[in-house]
C-alpha cells in the first residue's frame, strides 16, 4: 500500500471545520499576516468577509492534513514499541524503563492527535516492521530493534520540523507540535546513545554530518546542511575553531512530507 | 556583582577568572561591551558601587525573538566554555562525559554565532553572566546546571515558535530546539543512567508534551545566571 497515495486520498470534505477553528485563529491570522501579502489581500478585498471563509478553509485543511501525517507517524512508533515491549527476550531488562517511557509518550501522542482530529483522524495502517523481510529480525534481534528505533525517532524529529511552516498561522497547534517534536528528539538522543554503547559504534545523541550508522541513509539525507535561514555557518570566521562535525551536529534538518512517506512506506503492509 | 565579589577571597579565584576570560573570549561581544567588561575586571569595587548594569532591550518582532534566543545561547555557550575550562575538568568527568560537554560547548557556540550573524547590527551586546551558584569543580553541580539550562532552552524555544512570523526563522529555531532536546536527554541520562529521566515525567506531561514557556518565565528562571538586566517587554506575545 502506498502511504503517499493514502494521505493524498484523504477526504478533506469530511473535515469538521469547527474543530479546527479555534477561537484564536481568526485573530492570529490577521496578526500573523503582517509580513505577507495575505494581509493586503485580506484588507483590500472589496468584501473582506467573503474572502475570509475561503482562506480559513484552506488553513484548516492543511492543519488537518498535517496532523493526520503526524498521527500516521505516531501510530507507527506506538505500534513498534508495543510490539517490541511485548516480544520476549528482545529488550534487556535494564533497558525496558527507557522503552516503556518512550512507548508511553507515543501512545499519548496518538491519543492527543486522534482527539484533536476527531472524525477526521485517519485509521491506523497495518504495519510490517520487517519491511518485507529487510528487517526480518526486528523483534528478535535487539540490534535491529535499536536501529529501527533510532530510525523512527530521527525520522519523527525531521518530519515534525518539516511541517512547522504549515502551522505558522495556528499558534496553538504549532506549539503543540513543537512540544511533541522536542520529546521525539529526547527519545532520539537516548536511543542513539544506547545503540552506540550496545554496538560499539560511535553514535552520539546528535547527528554528525549525514552519518546514518547503518540505519537507512535516506533518513539522514541533507543533515550535513550548513545554511540556516539564509546564513551559511560553515564560512563564519567566528566559528573557525568548530569542526564541520560540530557545526552539522548543532542543527537538525527537516524532511518534506514526501521524503518521510518514502522512508516509512516500506513499513506499511 | 556576586560573580566578581568572590574573586578576592577564595581558591576559586583563579578558575573563576579563567571562566570569565573564556566567556569574554568566546562571547563575541560588541567592542563597547567588551570594554565595559574589561573595565569591570580591573576595578570590581568601583563598578560594584557606582555603575548600574546597563539594561539590554531585546527589541520587538522577529528581531526581538531572535535576540531572546541569542541571549539564551550566550548563556549556554558561556556555561559550557567555563565547564571545559575548569582545571579539574578531565579528572571529574569520564571520557564519555567530557565528549558530551565538549560537544555541547561547540553546539552552543555555533548557535550563538549563528544568531549573532543572523541579527547583524540588531544583535544585543554580549551579556554578563553570573555562575557563582555553580561549583565547576563538582560534577553534580555542573550536570545539574546543564540540565537546568537544556530543559529551559527546550521550553523557551517551544514557547517562542508561535512568536515568530517568518517561516524561515521558525524553521531555524526548529532546527536548534531539537538539538537542545537531544542535549537535555543526554545530560539527564548522565545524571540518572537508563532511567526514564531523559524524557522524564517532570518535563513531559500526560499528553507526551514537552514544556513550552513564555519569555518572561524563561528569563526569570535564567536571571540567577545573568548579571545583565534584560528587557523583554517589547517582545511579541502571540
Amino acid at each position: 500500500m502506498n502511504l503517499l497515495k493514502l494521505m493524498q486520498s484523504l477526504d478533506l470534505s469530511k473535515i469538521d471545520q469547527e474543530e479546527f477553528l479555534k477561537p484564536a485563529l481568526r485573530r492570529q491570522l490577521f496578526k500573523k499576516a503582517g509580513d505577507f501579502s495575505l494581509k493586503a489581500a485580506l484588507t483590500s478585498a472589496p468584501i473582506a468577509t467573503m474572502a475570509f471563509p475561503k482562506i480559513v478553509k484552506a488553513q484548516s485543511s492543511i492543519v488537518v492534513e498535517t496532523l493526520n501525517f503526524a498521527l500516521t507517524l505516531e501510530y507507527l512508533e506506538d505500534e513498534f514499541y508495543k510490539m517490541g515491549l511485548a516480544a520476549s527476550n528482545l529488550i534487556p531488562v535494564e533497558d525496558r524503563t527507557i522503552f516503556m517511557q518512550i512507548g508511553k509518550h507515543e501512545t499519548a501522542h496518538v491519543n492527543f492527535l486522534k482527539t484533536a482530529l476527531g472524525e477526521s483522524a485517519v485509521a491506523m495502517p497495518t504495519f510490517d516492521f520487517t519491511a518485507g523481510g529487510a528487517f526480518a529480525d526486528a523483534f528478535s534481534n535487539y540490534a535491529t530493534f535499536l536501529a529501527l528505533s533510532q530510525s523512527f525517532e530521527d525520522t519523527g524529529v525531521r518530519a515534525y520540523k518539516g511541517q512547522a511552516g504549515n502551522l505558522l498561522n495556528d499558534n496553538d497547534t504549532l506549539t503543540a507540535a513543537l512540544q511533541i517534536h522536542s520529546v521525539e528528539a529526547r527519545h532520539a538522543s537516548e536511543v542513539r546513545r544506547l545503540r552506540g554503547k550496545a554496538s560499539n559504534m560511535a553514535i552520539k545523541g546528535w547527528i554528525t554530518n549525514d552519518e546514518s550508522n547503518g540505519a537507512p541513509a535516506a533518513i539522514y539525507e541533507g543533515e550535513d546542511n550548513t545554511t540556516h535561514a539564509g546564513a551559511d555557518i560553515s564560512t563564519l570566521s567566528t566559528l573557525s575553531d568548530i569542526s564541520m562535525a560540530g557545526k552539522t551536529e548543532s542543527f537538525d534538518e527537516p524532511l518534506t512530507k514526501e521524503q518521510v512517506l518514502a522512508i516509512v512506506d516500506p513499513f506499511i503492509a | 556583582m556576586a560573580f566578581l565579589e568572590n574573586q578576592n577571597e577564595e581558591p576559586g579565584f583563579i578558575s573563576k577568572r579563567v571562566h570569565r576570560r573564556m566567556f569574554m573570549k568566546y562571547a563575541g561581544a560588541a567592542a563597547a561591551t567588551s570594554a565595559f567588561l574589561v573595565a569591570g575586571c580591573k576595578d570590581d569595587e568601583e563598578v560594584d558601587k557606582g555603575m548600574p548594569d546597563a539594561e539590554v532591550d531585546l527589541g520587538s518582532g522577529d528581531t526581538g525573538v531572535l535576540n531572546y534566543a541569542y541571549a539564551l545561547e550566550q548563556l549556554e555557550a558561556a556555561f559550557y566554555t567555563a565547564v571545559v575550562a575548569e582545571a579539574s575538568f578531565t579528572s571529574i568527568f569520564n571520557d564519555e562525559e567530557q565528549t558530551v560537554m565538549r560537544d555541547l560547548m561547540a553546539h552552543e557556540i555555533t548557535h550563538r554565532e549563528f544568531f549573532k550573524a543572523a541579527l547583524g547590527t540588531n544583535a544585543i551586546p554580549g551579556l554578563e553572566v553570573d555562575f557563582s551558584s555553580i561549583n565547576f569543580a563538582d560534577k553534580a553541580s555542573v550536570l545539574g546546571a546543564a540540565k537546568t539550562f537544556e530543559d529551559l532552552g527546550v521550553a523557551a524555544y517551544n514557547g517562542a515558535g508561535k512568536l515568530l512570523t517568518d517561516g524561515n526563522l521558525l524553521l531555524a529555531a526548529g532546527k536548534i530546539v531539537s538539538v537542545e532536546a537531544r542535549h537535555a536527554a543526554a545530560i539527564r541520562d548522565l545524571i540518572d543512567p537508563k532511567s526514564a529521566s531523559f524524557s522524564g515525567d517532570d518535563v513531559v506531561d500526560a499528553n507526551g508534551f514537552d514544556k513550552a514557556m513564555v519569555p518572561a518565565d524563561v528569563l526569570s528562571a535564567a536571571a540567577t545566571y545573568v548579571k545583565t538586566k534584560i528587557n523583554a517587554s517589547n517582545l511579541p506575545t502571540s
